[in-house]
């Protein structure tokens, strides 16, 4: 019921902002159009200007995940989070959902097609993935529209949450699931 | 940054020609910087509706609108922004978006808070406390309901998806509201921007920082 109303509210909330906005423009005697147009000018050039930042990025992602090193790093890992009923198979996942939203997609898809519904390991990935937003994805695209480059604590704020959000992850899924 | 890129590229150098995947990181190299021109791309049209949009909204008085409804959260959150910036209206739409599920359309108003916020920036090229604090807010993923998890989980034949809505719900919660106490807390750890002024506003300029 709950989900049902979430699920409604979803997919009204676009043409709700949309009728609200041009409505509420009309009544205030706003020229749609052309201020429609001159706001969209801008589009172009902020998607152009994020492209040295989304290239510094994901490049430096892309390199990080074909060498392997988080593969390893998840390896080092098992033994201890093996102590808190953490599957393997969702170790890649914790670290990737930082770096790249696809990637960490990708490994959910692939957890969940091969262990099955059933699986514990396809539930924790799932509130993992679905808990998320990329980190580094969301810093390159918002600092980079604005051009900056002294990150100052930002990032380390964002991975902390990160990994408070995993530890809650684990610890929500061990009380409902396990 | 400049240590993060370092790392990035030179670990990942050295990993991947210790695991003899050397050959795949050098492709990586390409194939990254397409993706990154790609999504800078498929952002274009998405983004010049949204701001097309949204520029609307501004001339009507509705984002002031909106602005002055949320005050009181937003007058305690990002105590140094102007009461009346316009960046608290596209903060309170992009997460409205973000909550919805709607990353598409929450990007374009992120992007126009930060280039509100980077006009009350003493420090152009220094991220401020307020774009911290929105950047740590957004990296926390808030949202009501995981589509696209969910949609995975149908399409393996899950029998009640929707059972991992509400913990998924309750971990963003808690990311979300870590990553404020994070970003206030990191302001307050973290030596305020090294603004040049004349020496005669230098202590006003630290107080306000």
């Amino acid at each position: 019921m709950f989900a049902k109303l979430l699920n409604l509210i979803s997919l009204w909330a676009l043409p709700f902002i949309l009728i609200v906005v041009l409505t509420m423009g009309l009544v205030k005697k706003v020229p749609l159009y052309e201020e429609f147009t001159e706001g969209a000018k801008d589009g172009f050039r902020v998607a152009v200007r994020i492209i040295p930042y989304l290239v510094a990025i994901i490049v430096g992602v892309s390199m990080l995940r074909a060498s392997g090193a988080i593969d390893m790093l998840a390896h080092v890992m098992a033994p201890v989070l093996n102590k808190f009923n953490v599957p393997a198979d969702t170790l890649p996942l914790m670290i990737v959902r930082s770096l790249s939203g696809s990637g960490a997609l990708g490994i959910f898809s692939d957890i969940a097609s091969n262990l099955g519904p059933d699986s514990y390991a396809t539930k924790l990935a799932a509130v993992m993935v679905g808990s998320s937003e990329t980190t580094f994805y969301v810093l390159a695209v918002y600092f980079g529209a604005v051009g900056i480059s002294k990150i100052r604590y930002a990032l380390i704020v964002g991975l902390l949450a990160d990994l408070i959000g995993i530890i809650a992850a684990i610890s929500v899924c061990n009380l409902m699931f396990a | 940054m400049n240590y993060i890129f370092y790392f990035l590229i030179v670990i990942s150098i050295v990993i991947g020609a210790l695991n003899g995947k050397l050959q795949d990181v050098i492709n990586s190299v390409m194939s990254g910087a397409e993706l990154s021109v790609k999504i800078a791309f498929s952002l274009i049209g998405i983004m010049a509706f949204w701001l097309g949009i949204m520029r609307i909204a501004e001339k009507s008085g509705l984002i002031k609108f909106i602005a002055k409804v949320i005050k009181p959260i937003t007058k305690f959150l990002f105590n140094e922004l102007p009461p009346d910036s316009p960046a608290i209206g596209d903060v309170a739409m992009n997460f409205t978006a973000n909550a919805f599920g709607l990353a598409n359309a929450a990007t374009p108003f992120g992007i126009r808070a930060m280039e509100e916020m980077q006009k009350e920036n003493k420090d152009k090229s220094s991220a401020s406390n307020s774009m911290c604090l929105f950047l740590g807010m957004n990296t926390a993923g808030f949202q009501l309901i995981p589509a696209t998890v969910i949609a995975v989980l149908v399409g393996i034949g899950y029998k009640n998806p929707t059972e991992i809505i509400a913990p998924t719900f309750l971990v963003t919660l808690i990311s979300f509201i870590s990553a404020i106490i994070l970003a206030k807390l990191g302001q307050r750890f973290f030596k305020p921007q090294v603004v040049r002024q004349n020496k005669g506003d230098e202590n006003n300029v630290r107080k306000a920082s």
